[in-house]
């Protein structure tokens, strides 16, 4: 086993890169040269215009990468197990319909993300597709509309692959939450994909897909990102519409984005983001093309981050974090000094707090928004006697033991006698966090943590340990009590698996800062060198 | 879509006679009883027969001897927007069940209710008419509970700030029942969305499911325990009827459960400052049975009191049973229900600004109060005021017919008598008949000033309000001309003396009363025509002359 990687010790001055990274890069965005397969070693670079520039020149069609996709995830399907339900059938007709449209010639047949594979977790509803949140209760429910975020995927072209796996519901952090299958981690089979959007990460990371969709109540996109070596957005509370996503904890709630490169993530956020009049708390806010200051690696400046003020968030690097991570992450941040930034140690007091009052408030609207599963309408019903049979045994058979804990947890904090001294005061812990970060993105630009305090740990090992498995979610649920965007990028390996375990650098901005997060994660992706995030299951062939 | 809703979902019989949760809402109405705004047809002033009016006054007088009865009444009205609350599905009272329904209304995963503003709109103008301060930032929460007929398992509403509070409302009460000005007051108004329905299977084997109303608009009018009597209380949800009407926020519409009211009902001996034991009444459907209702349950509250069986006088639930006139307990209350209020998060908070205040308050029709106030000095009775004022249409049809210079007491006389019985026949509301205000003006007018007689003018009547058309027009076109040439009906009676000389012999020999029937005899020659002080004047004349 190769001993842990050094981000600072491997860094190579993006000025001193070899110069066929440089071409590959401009090759892609130029749309000139041969296309780069998916699988290309060294810096991350983008399927999306990879696939689009095949289509355009007619090199590829759409059924050629589509099988590409699909014979990949057969053969990683079964030791992966990132889907629940797979479309492929559905996404080789697209395919070829959409092969037919190019070529007949018509004008619009090539959208932005034309014959690009999407991956969806199964709690953004799909039409005419089983969309079951990971949860018994829902097995066998096929919605009758789209998820916003789905919608606007098809709509620029996209082919839904599949259903990814999840903690039910979106509540868990290893997966291993899901009432119809265990995800494992594609650079080791005996770990956890991080979760809740375990199945999209995992799918994305074994290249089954070429983006995906995830939801981020906690953490759920950015630590999944972590564990599985992808870059993962949660955007600022209210960018994309949470209309079709089956709501866990409705204030902190985000759709988000993996991809196995900046680029990509970009792309599909341009796309999903913007408001929706179908949710009310989607943000009218102008939305940019995140992919237009995305500069290429032969165009940058020396210090591309000259004047960048990065805070490294000091209760992030304490004690209960792996000594790996903390020097993966120590090594990101000496990467981005070199880049051109200035990075100081920033504290933000109420970090600690944010844990039980998130718990608190995801449990309360949890214990509410589950309320509709109750048999009556759709979904699993058991027969019974009586009414409250019928609710008692429908949820009691339907839904799994970390959801009815947290439905209770939330019924307890919400019922009358101790709402003040539970909901009312975690929401004002909530403002403080709120607060406290603000205070700190005055100061600084953009402020980074590991998104988990440790890699990927073995199946298993924390199912009977609730808290420990809450614990791991310190690094990211500030940021969800914030409604605050955070990027994660992988940035290092630590020690396990067969080839060392990928971490992830969280970098968080200000609201409705994506831009200037996916610049500076590209930045970074594009001059880190000699790491590969490429898992070593697909070079076992 | 909608099929997946029919599901059976099995209740057992017991459950349901426990809950008592099941009963029709859709009792044929009694009748007998003034409190009016109730129908919208019922617009002809009705006697009260004495039977009922003894009963309430004895109610009044001997049952609560000492005691003194505490009413509050929490009123839900259906708003007529043309969507629900918080989807695009419309609502129509009695489609096909499930035929009105979409993902976000039947509580599917993922769905987000977005507010019609129509709803904050209709809130603003009734906190306005109630006379309330409104919020200019509400918010909306969620209200949690388990029932079929609640997709979501929580009900959207507002609680701890309502989009309007501490208001009041005026009224009249019927000059039958005494009269007199009171004013209640309103605690609160807030938004909420109103449940689905279930649907009982004869056997009682399965209930079914059925959504339409689910999401349904509605404003919750919570009063103060100001009133004392069943009159009181029925007179305050009537005048809420012709509040919600005149500014056209609902139909108001009790049989289709447009308008509900749940009634609490307390007891104490005159002089106590604490409240009693309260009783919550449910399942009336008209004025009238609200006001038996409560006179019944304020009568059975004192004489537990006199019994010495106070202690017997619980918190509960109890339902107005119309067929034996009483109140029968549905559920007994333990302790106090938890519904684990919380602010909705989809749904940001509601915000208003002064001007969209003012707008709204600018384009507010004249409420009841006001119109009532307004004929009170324009010398009408109270009965005539409450007649009037009933009935928005009707109030509107008066005030158009004094534009047009009518004299307001006989416009009022022909309203109130000739049109009011033709609408109570033939079960039409004033506006939909084809009498206009100008013409009824032009009557009067073609009365006053001796072109027709008021007999005629009954006919005309008639004839506009079923056929439509002008005064003119049918009294030319039927030549209804009234005849006051002297000489014509000298003519006239002339003909009739020189063809009847049997009984102008009689007539002379004393009979005098014959005078009557030359008269008649004259009129039926001018078919009706003739102006009849004239006639009577010329034809004396003759029959007297040598």
């Amino acid at each position: 086993m190769p001993p842990p990687l050094q981000a600072h010790r491997l860094l190579i001055s993006h000025r001193r890169l070899p110069t066929p990274a440089r071409r590959r890069f401009t090759a892609v965005s130029s749309l000139q040269s041969a296309p780069a397969t998916t699988l290309a070693p060294g810096p991350a670079t983008s399927s999306i215009l990879s696939i689009r520039e095949s289509l355009l020149s007619g090199e590829r069609t759409a059924a050629d990468i589509t099988s590409e996709y699909l014979s990949r995830l057969r053969r990683t399907e079964p030791s992966v197990r990132s889907f629940i339900h797979v479309a492929d059938a559905a996404a080789e007709r697209e395919a070829e319909e959409l092969d037919r449209r190019i070529a007949s010639g018509e004008k619009d047949a090539v959208g932005p993300l034309a014959g690009v594979l999407v991956g969806v977790k199964d709690n953004l509803c799909t039409k005419n597709m089983p969309s079951t949140g990971g949860s018994r209760i829902l097995d066998g429910y096929r919605p009758a509309y789209d998820a916003t975020a789905v919608r606007r995927l098809r709509e620029a072209g996209a082919i839904v692959v599949g259903k990814t796996n999840l903690d039910e519901f979106g509540m868990g952090s290893t997966t291993e939450g899901s009432a119809f299958q265990v995800t494992t981690n594609p650079w080791d089979d005996s770990r956890v994909p991080g979760g809740s959007s375990g199945g999209s990460a995992s799918a994305v990371s074994a290249r089954q897909c070429v983006v995906s969709l995830g939801s981020d109540t906690g953490g759920s996109v950015r630590q999944p990102a972590s564990f599985c070596g992808v870059v993962g957005l949660k955007p600022t509370y209210g960018r994309v519409s949470r209309f079709g996503l089956m709501a866990y904890a409705s204030s902190l709630d985000v759709v988000g984005c993996f991809g196995s490169s900046v680029f990509d993530t970009a792309t599909i956020l341009s796309v999903v983001a913007g408001h929706d009049k179908m949710d009310s708390t989607s943000s009218s806010q102008d939305v940019p093309d995140y992919t237009s200051k995305l500069v290429s690696l032969d165009l940058l400046e020396s210090k591309p981050l000259n004047g960048l003020r990065i805070g490294i968030i000091q209760e992030t690097l304490g004690e209960g974090v792996d000594t790996g991570v903390v020097s993966s992450i120590k090594g990101a941040a000496s990467h981005l000094e070199q880049l051109g930034s200035v990075v100081d140690e920033v504290s933000l007091p109420s970090f600690s707090l944010g844990l039980p009052a998130y718990y608190i408030l995801a449990s309360s609207e949890a214990s509410s928004n589950l309320s509709r599963y109750d048999g009556i309408r759709y979904g699993r019903q058991v027969s019974a006697n009586d009414l409250n049979e019928i609710y008692g045994e429908s949820r009691a058979s339907g839904l799994g033991h970390e959801v009815k804990m947290r439905i209770l947890m939330g019924t307890y904090a919400l019922s009358a006698g101790y709402y003040d001294a539970y909901y009312k005061r975690a929401q004002q812990v909530r403002t403080l966090v709120k607060e406290s970060f603000k205070n700190a993105l005055e100061k600084y630009d953009i402020l980074i943590s590991p998104a988990a305090p440790s890699a990927a740990y073995k199946i298993g090992e924390k199912i009977n340990d609730p808290l420990a498995m809450y614990a791991g979610d310190i690094m990211t649920v500030n940021v969800n009590l914030a409604g605050l965007p955070a990027l994660v990028v992988p940035c290092g390996f630590v020690e396990g698996g067969p080839v060392g375990l990928p971490v992830g650098l969280q970098m968080i901005g200000s609201p409705f800062s994506e831009g200037s997060l996916l610049r500076v994660g590209h930045i970074f992706e594009q001059t880190l060198q000699n790491f590969s995030f490429v898992p070593p299951l697909l070079a076992e062939r | 879509m909608a099929l997946t809703l029919l599901r059976g979902m099995r209740t057992p019989v017991s459950l349901r006679s426990n809950t008592g949760l099941f009963f029709n809402v859709l009792r044929p109405r009694l009748s007998h009883f003034t409190t009016r705004a109730e129908s919208a047809q019922a617009t002809e002033p009705k006697a009260v027969p004495k039977s009922i009016q003894l009963a309430t006054k004895e109610a009044a007088e001997q049952n609560t001897q000492g005691f003194e009865a505490i009413i509050g009444i929490e009123t839900h009205v259906q708003l007529s927007t043309v969507t629900k609350a918080f989807c695009s599905c419309p609502y129509d009272y009695g489609s096909q069940p499930n035929s009105t329904v979409c993902p976000t209304c039947m509580g599917h995963p993922g769905t987000l209710p977005v507010l019609n503003e129509r709803v904050v709109e209709c809130a603003v103008k009734l906190g306005l008419a109630l006379n309330c301060e409104i919020s200019m930032t509400s918010k909306f929460d969620r209200k949690q509970y388990f029932y079929p007929d609640l997709p979501k398992g929580y009900q959207i509403s507002q609680f701890d700030i309502p989009i309007a509070k501490k208001g009041y409302v005026d009224l009249d009460l019927p000059v039958e029942f005494g009269g007199g000005h009171r004013k209640f007051g309103i605690t609160r108004v807030h938004m909420e969305e109103d449940a689905g329905k279930l649907l009982h299977s004869e056997s009682g084997s399965y209930s079914q499911v059925d959504l339409n109303r689910a999401g349904v608009p509605l404003l919750e009018i919570v009063s103060e325990p100001d009133m004392r009597t069943g009159i009181e209380a029925a007179e305050y949800g009537a005048e809420l009827q012709r509040i919600v009407r005149y500014l056209g926020v609902s139909n108001g519409n009790m049989q289709e459960g447009s308008l509900r009211c749940d009634v609490n009902v307390s007891v104490r001996p005159v002089g106590q400052s604490e409240f009693g034991t309260k009783v919550e009444i449910k399942n009336m459907n008209s004025f009238s049975e609200i006001n038996r209702a409560i006179d019944y349950e304020i009568s059975r509250q004192i004489m537990l009191h006199k019994e010495g069986q106070a202690d017997q006088i619980v918190q509960e639930t109890r339902l107005w049973d119309e067929s034996s006139q009483k109140t029968f307990t549905m559920r007994k209350k333990e302790g106090l229900v938890n519904y684990r209020y919380f602010p909705e998060p989809d749904l940001p908070e509601v915000v208003l600004t002064t001007d969209y205040i003012d707008e709204i308050s600018k384009s507010m029709p004249e409420l009841p109060e006001a119109k009532r106030r307004r004929y009170e000095n324009m010398g009408l009775s109270m009965q005539d005021v409450l007649f009037l004022a009933n009935d928005d249409n009707v109030a509107h049809f008066f005030d158009s017919t004094l534009e047009y210079g009518a004299d307001a007491k006989l416009a009022c006389n022909w309203i109130m008598s000739d049109i009011a019985a033709y609408l109570k026949n033939e079960k039409l509301s004033i506006h939909e008949t084809k009498l206009t205000p100008l013409e009824l003006s032009e009557l009067i007018a073609s009365i006053k000033n001796g072109t027709i007689s008021g007999k005629i003018g009954k006919e005309i009547l008639f004839e506009l309000i079923a056929k439509g058309g002008t005064v003119k027009g049918v009294i030319e076109e039927k030549d209804l001309v009234q005849i006051a040439d002297p000489a014509a009906i000298e003519a006239m009676v002339d003909k009739v003396i020189a063809d009847n000389p049997k009984q102008l012999e009689e007539y002379r020999a004393g009979k005098t009363k014959l005078q009557g029937f030359f008269a008649g005899q004259v009129m039926k020659a001018s078919k009706g025509k003739a102006n009849p002080v004239l006639l009577n004047k010329i034809l004396g004349e003759k029959l007297n002359a040598k």
